[in-house]
């Protein structure tokens, strides 16, 4: 996978999220409660696995889940990932 | 014993995708039937099929919703939305009673074959969704729309081959009859994909008049080779006489007999036994007399053996010349596990327009069908009480009648 910035990151993630999950991109601010803003049940955790693995070629354990509070902290996990691949 | 209603149709098929498209396909006449040059390279020895567009959810249902629908449960929801709004039936009615659903289907082998194929690539089952699971069973249709439209009443999937839709309504006409529910969606639906039919092509029961994918289907037609599959969706909301008169619902028609048989023979090859008890069961359960019947659908695929035996058993049945007869499936193709509730829909359309549709592509008897009065032709007519047939694989037999609503008391 081509090197992508942080910035290119959170804009893949906030991609998926509206396209895919059809969130609205207005109520994806940093602190933004993850649970609450996404509005996900325990099904599409399955599908954010999915697309998270063929997005940025990692799979999403799913007590990685758990320690994420905020959109902002699962923006910080994936560029971590991600920046863990380069 | 409750008297059976009908009080809505939906319908999304290749030959419309809401009432008024089929009813005037119907009079005109009008195939659904095409040649799908994506079948040959995939080593189909016929490509032909009936063609039916593939509804856009977004917008309508949201993605939890979508994920786990497959095609034909997609197909479906779009005629069941058709049905509840002419039934009068919204949101609110269906939170607040128990209303159930019975849909025939007996394949959903596009989301089985898709997740296979990618289960085979990823080698990690938790990477395939959260859909295909819901995509994949047999009960994918109800189970799918028993949760969009939260319904409270019974929640279960008819498999029964090609009469699936027949034996829905006719399950769910015995349920009210006997007071153990006041109002079902009942229907059946078809997936249309070359993953579905691939196994069937096989057994070399396709048309291969590919050059002319209109005149393929030819039920009764001394020269037909063979059938068209073909799909979609159709919805009859069933409800007793009593739930319809009380919440004011438009009442399009009476289900009055149900008859089912099993042939007890061949896997595949149909007898005249069967049939013919299926027919006989429904008269007595209707309390009619074969004169009664103004209309046959037949089953009749356009396959030589299965449309010979399905005449004689009319003749037994009817006696020569008897009530006017067409297949739908001439312009249609075959519905498969939908046709025992599309030819429902089709039919009661006929019976509200008053005329018969054509038998399309009928040109030439043979020594059974000209035995029966068959509509080569539009044909107007009033229609007081229609009978329609539906046979399946392993000798699954199932006739219903319906009659016209203005003919009550």
């Amino acid at each position: 996978m081509q090197v992508m910035t942080n910035e290119e990151i959170i804009s893949e993630i906030k991609k998926f999220l509206v396209e895919e999950f059809e969130v609205d991109e207005a109520v994806l601010g940093p602190d933004a409660v993850l649970k609450d803003a996404l509005d996900l049940d325990s099904l599409d955790y399955v599908d954010l696995v999915v697309v998270i693995e063929s997005t940025f070629g990692f799979k999403v354990k799913g007590e990685d889940f758990v320690g994420m509070v905020t959109f902002k902290d699962f923006c910080d996990y994936i560029i971590t990932k991600v920046n863990e691949k380069k | 014993m409750n008297r059976v209603v009908i009080t809505g149709l939906g319908i999304y098929s290749c030959i419309g995708t809401n009432l008024d498209e089929v009813r005037d396909s119907l009079y005109n006449g009008k195939s659904g039937i095409r040649f799908d040059a994506e079948r040959k390279p995939l080593g189909f020895r016929s490509a032909l099929s009936g063609t039916v567009p593939t509804p856009n959810l977004k917008g309508l249902l949201d993605r939890r919703m979508r994920v786990g629908m497959a095609q034909e449960g997609e197909y479906a929801y779009m005629s069941t939305i058709e049905a509840l709004a002419n039934a009068k039936i919204d949101e609110d009615y269906l939170v607040n009673n128990e209303v159930g659903i019975l849909f025939g289907n007996d394949s959903s082998a596009k989301a089985v074959i898709e997740s296979t194929d990618l289960a085979r690539v990823k080698l990690d089952n938790t990477l395939l969704g959260s859909g295909l699971i819901f995509q994949s069973m047999n009960s994918t249709v109800t189970m799918n729309l028993a949760t969009i439209f939260k319904l409270k009443g019974i929640n279960l999937t008819v498999s029964a081959a090609c009469a699936s839709g027949s034996h829905s309504i006719g399950l769910g006409y015995f349920l009210i009859k006997h007071g153990l529910q006041k109002a079902i969606i009942c229907g059946g639906a078809q997936e249309v994909n070359p993953y579905v039919m691939g196994s069937f092509d096989g057994l070399s029961a396709f048309s291969i008049r590919e050059n002319e994918p209109e005149k393929a289907s030819r039920p009764f037609d001394k020269d037909r080779d063979g059938l068209v599959p073909s799909g979609g969706a159709a919805t009859v909301i069933i409800e007793s006489y009593e739930s319809a008169i009380k919440r004011g619902a438009p009442i399009i028609a009476e289900i009055v007999g149900y008859g089912f048989s099993s042939s007890g023979n061949h896997i595949i090859q149909p007898n005249v036994d069967g049939p013919m008890r299926s027919l006989i069961n429904c008269l007595n359960d209707a309390g009619l007399k074969a004169t009664d019947i103004d209309y046959i659908n037949a089953h009749a695929t356009s396959t030589p053996v299965g449309d010979a035996c399905e005449a004689k058993a009319m003749t037994e049945v009817f006696g020569e010349n008897g009530p006017l007869v067409s297949s739908t499936k001439s312009m249609t193709g075959h519905e498969c596990w939908m046709a025992g509730a599309s030819e429902i829909v089709y039919s009661t359309l006929m019976m509200q327009n008053s005329f018969v549709a054509p038998n399309i592509n009928f040109e030439t008897p043979d020594e059974d069908s000209e035995k029966l009065n068959i509509a080569t032709k539009t044909v107007e007519k009033n229609i007081d009480i229609f009978l329609s047939n539906s046979f399946g694989f392993g000798g699954t037999n199932s006739s219903l009648i319906i009659k016209k609503y203005k003919n009550f008391n």
